[in-house]
């Protein structure tokens, strides 16, 4: 056990910190929500800089056109961006954490060629097409059927949950190619464009009033068959890869973000009086011991991760179970903070409580985590 | 370029642990505990000079365990006392990294005693490092809540046990007794009169064992661990009250002379509540293994009840408690900074109780019964949480710092 940083890191975390006073000042106002367009620009435009600094794709293999970095520098670099306040990754979400890896990891030479480089620049955004209707949980249950005419894969069927659909270049999409075979191993990872005929795209709006998704309708869409990544009928394996990656560093600049909230929670409670609440105010103690402990937990699974040659292993689910608890905690405990001003809708911490809600739902609900943990950790017999 | 965060023990500590564990499961195994938890409840055989005293009969003694002294010298010898003293003092020179490893072995099985204040009077009170001597605390600082555990068996006492009573043992193996509150009613003068001399006098010297026994010891709910209850000698007449200079100082230590004491100099008391953070720890993990291990083998409907999502998904909440107590608990260990401590306790404390409570859920009728480990795991976890450095405490300090350098 050894939690100190070596000086090469340190310098890492020196350098980076400069860069990133020296930026942040320049970036242009934050768009609207509501603008899609705006916002597609505004976080390209992020991602050109760390492009153009050196620090886009930090921990991608360096043939993936990423920088190679280990993955405590990757940490490294996602606590001080966080810190600095620096643009949240936003629309580049899917191409940097999602389809991006899986390319890298599992795509061929052309395709990493023609797809990693404008992630990275940020000239391309992705948005993922897995969840549909019936397959939610139960992802492998996906019936959006594909099948060959040509060099080309004709799709139909829907997904739902689409993040920045209405924006994107390219949809991971996982799609049915033999529907005989059971229904793990029919599946295949195909790359489409957004612009292809066929693709009707209709936002949905959540809970707290933004349209953060979208469902997406597939009408005899024609996917060239060199977009295939992986083998056909191989793309549950394909897949798997990427949901890794989901659960293992995703949520590391937000557990950060999380204590610079909790602090200020507690601030404001000192300063309106609710901080003599002692319930309240052990309740705040109790969340300072959770976010601490969370972050560990994240240095754990990173140190893990350097072992284990970079992929992030279930340890993310153990993770994920016990932030999007905290997070929600946080939030009730931010409410009653504020008290009656927590009913303002145009109270940060309101939006970020109605959005916190989403967590013990999206990338696997807790329920599925804790069906992971059970079944694949503790290796209890698989329930049914 | 090489990354040093790292979580991953290093060969020596899992060495260490290897160690620890293999003497703790050949020297202190279930039926070890079992037999313990017997000899405890005044059924089986009592070795030792435990059967002089009349054990068995409802006397006004503590019900509770009986230290294995056997036992406690090998642990001595495995270095497992003098783990953290510099090996210029004869030490095993080791960090607190390594203390937490060997506590949550110890927690692991249940092993029974004063480990904790023996652990931290090695190089301070002559005998403690060797495990010749037993030695217990009665400090709030390091003991908290006014509870001694094992009052009876130790043969020195750090702080003032005067006016302790015993309490009921409900973990057979920790006998307590409690030392009187300031603002409680004056103990009954049959308690003074059993008590009074015995205690001040025994405090600060080291008394063979067989002295070590008066009545005061309570009934205690850990039956391996026995309770003391102590009375506050600001109550007692001043005729009666222990000299000052009597007191053992509790922060008594070691220092750096002739190599690194613990890490980073740790105060005592923050020690102690890390390391019960580790106990607890090994006891979770523990209750979480057996748990999942009855999950796979009872069955009902036809199939293990670890099929059943329900009983999956409390086995998986076991297993998220004790890694993130896990986290925080070796990152403490790293660290020794008392936020981070407070915070490990915290967490240790809640996955060690709401561990055993769901292995016991998991256990259905049978993890109701005496015969079940589940019960000991419970009652001992109940017990360390009031150990000093408890919730409220914790909260408290995680609360502060949360505010800290604000006016």
């Amino acid at each position: 056990m050894d939690l100190t940083y070596t000086p090469e890191e340190e310098d890492f975390r020196a350098r980076l910190r400069t860069w990133l006073a020296e930026v942040l000042p320049k970036l242009p106002p934050k768009p609207s929500p509501h603008d899609w367009p705006a916002r597609r620009a505004y976080d390209l435009g992020w991602q050109r800089m760390l492009y153009d600094a050196g620090y886009a794709g930090l921990h991608w293999p360096v043939d993936a056109g990423g920088r190679g970095a280990t993955p405590t520098q990757h940490l490294i670099y996602l606590e001080e961006t966080e810190k600095a306040g620096a643009p949240y990754v936003g629309a580049n979400f899917v191409g940097l954490l999602h389809a991006g890896p899986t390319i890298a990891s599992e795509g061929s030479a052309g395709q990493r060629a023609r797809w990693l480089p404008p992630v990275l620049r940020g000239e391309e955004v992705w948005c993922q097409g897995f969840s549909e209707p019936d397959a939610g949980s139960d992802l492998a249950a996906l019936r959006t059927r594909a099948w060959r005419d040509g060099d080309d894969y004709v799709v139909s069927g829907s997904k739902i949950w689409t993040s920045h659909a209405e924006v994107a270049d390219w949809c991971e999409l996982l799609v049915r190619t033999d529907p005989a075979a059971r229904k793990h191993k029919g599946i295949t990872w195909l790359a489409m464009p957004m612009d292809a005929p066929g693709i009707t795209v209709r936002p949905l709006r959540t809970l707290a009033g933004s349209t953060e998704f979208a469902e997406v309708f597939l009408d005899e869409v024609r996917v060239p068959v060199a977009n295939r990544v992986g083998a056909e009928n191989d793309g549950w394996r394909v897949t798997m890869v990427t949901l890794s990656y989901e659960r293992g560093t995703a949520f590391v600049g937000e557990v950060v973000a999380c204590r610079r909230v909790l602090s200020e929670v507690a601030r404001e409670a000192r300063r309106n009086g609710r901080w003599d609440d002692a319930v309240l105010r052990r309740r705040l103690g109790r969340l300072n011991a959770e976010f601490r402990a969370l972050w560990r937990l994240t240095q754990w699974n990173v140190s893990e991760a350097q072992g284990t040659g970079g992929v992030p292993g279930v340890g993310g689910s153990v993770f994920k179970l016990r932030y999007s608890h905290a997070r929600q905690e946080l939030y009730d405990a931010a409410a009653e903070v504020l008290g009656p001003d927590a009913l303002d809708g145009d109270q940060e911490w309101t939006r970020d409580r109605l959005s916190s809600l989403s967590y013990t739902i999206a990338a696997g609900t807790s329920q599925i985590q804790r069906n992971i943990v059970a079944e694949r950790i503790l290796g209890l017999p698989k329930g049914r | 370029m090489s990354s040093t965060v790292d979580f991953r023990l290093t060969d020596d500590q899992r060495a260490l642990r290897q160690g620890i564990r293999a003497l703790l499961e050949g020297r202190f195994g279930r039926e070890a505990l079992r037999a313990a938890v017997d000899r405890a409840d005044g059924k089986g055989a009592t070795p030792g000079k435990a059967e002089v005293d009349g054990r068995g009969a409802t006397g006004e003694k503590a019900g509770g365990g009986v230290l294995d002294r056997e036992l406690w010298r090998e642990l001595g010898t495995a270095g497992f006392f003098a783990l953290c003293l510099p090996e210029a003092d004869g030490g095993v020179g080791q960090g607190l990294p390594e203390a937490v490893l060997a506590f949550e072995e110890a927690g692991r099985v249940l092993l029974p005693g004063p480990l904790i204040a023996t652990h931290l009077a090695a190089g301070a009170v002559p005998g403690a490092a060797t495990g010749e001597v037993v030695v217990t605390s009665a400090d709030g600082g390091l003991a908290g809540a006014g509870l001694v555990e094992w009052l009876d068996e130790a043969d020195v006492v750090r702080g003032d046990a005067t006016g302790a009573e015993p309490l009921a043992p409900m973990d057979p193996l920790t006998p307590l007794h409690r030392l009187p509150l300031p603002d409680r009613p004056a103990p009954s003068d049959r308690l003074l009169s059993s008590d009074r001399s015995d205690r001040s006098a025994l405090s600060h010297r080291l008394l063979p064992p067989d002295r070590l026994a008066p009545s005061g010891r309570l009934p205690s709910a850990d039956r391996p661990t026995p309770l003391h209850r102590l009375l506050s000698s600001d109550r007692l007449p001043p005729s009666r009250r222990p000299a000052p200079s009597h007191r053992l100082p509790v922060t008594v230590g070691r220092t750096a002379v002739g190599g690194e004491p613990r890490a980073a100099g740790a105060p005592d008391r923050l020690v102690a509540s890390l390391l019960t953070a580790a106990e607890q720890l090994g006891s979770a993990a523990r209750t979480c293994e057996t748990a999942v291990q009855h999950a796979r083998t009872r069955e009902q409907f036809g199939r293990p009840v670890g099929a059943f999502q329900a009983v999956q998904h409390l086995c998986a909440g076991m297993l998220v408690r004790v890694e993130v107590a896990r986290a925080a608990v070796y990152a403490a260990s790293v660290t020794a900074d008392p936020v981070d401590i407070a915070a490990a306790r915290l967490l240790a404390d809640e996955a060690a109780v709401r561990g055993a409570r769901d292995c016991l859920q998991v256990h259905g009728g049978m993890g109701f019964t005496w015969e079940s480990d589940v019960h000991l795991h419970l009652k001992r976890a109940w017990i360390r949480t009031h150990r000093a450095g408890g919730a409220t405490q914790s909260e408290e300090e995680l609360a502060d710092d949360l505010v800290a350098g604000t006016a």
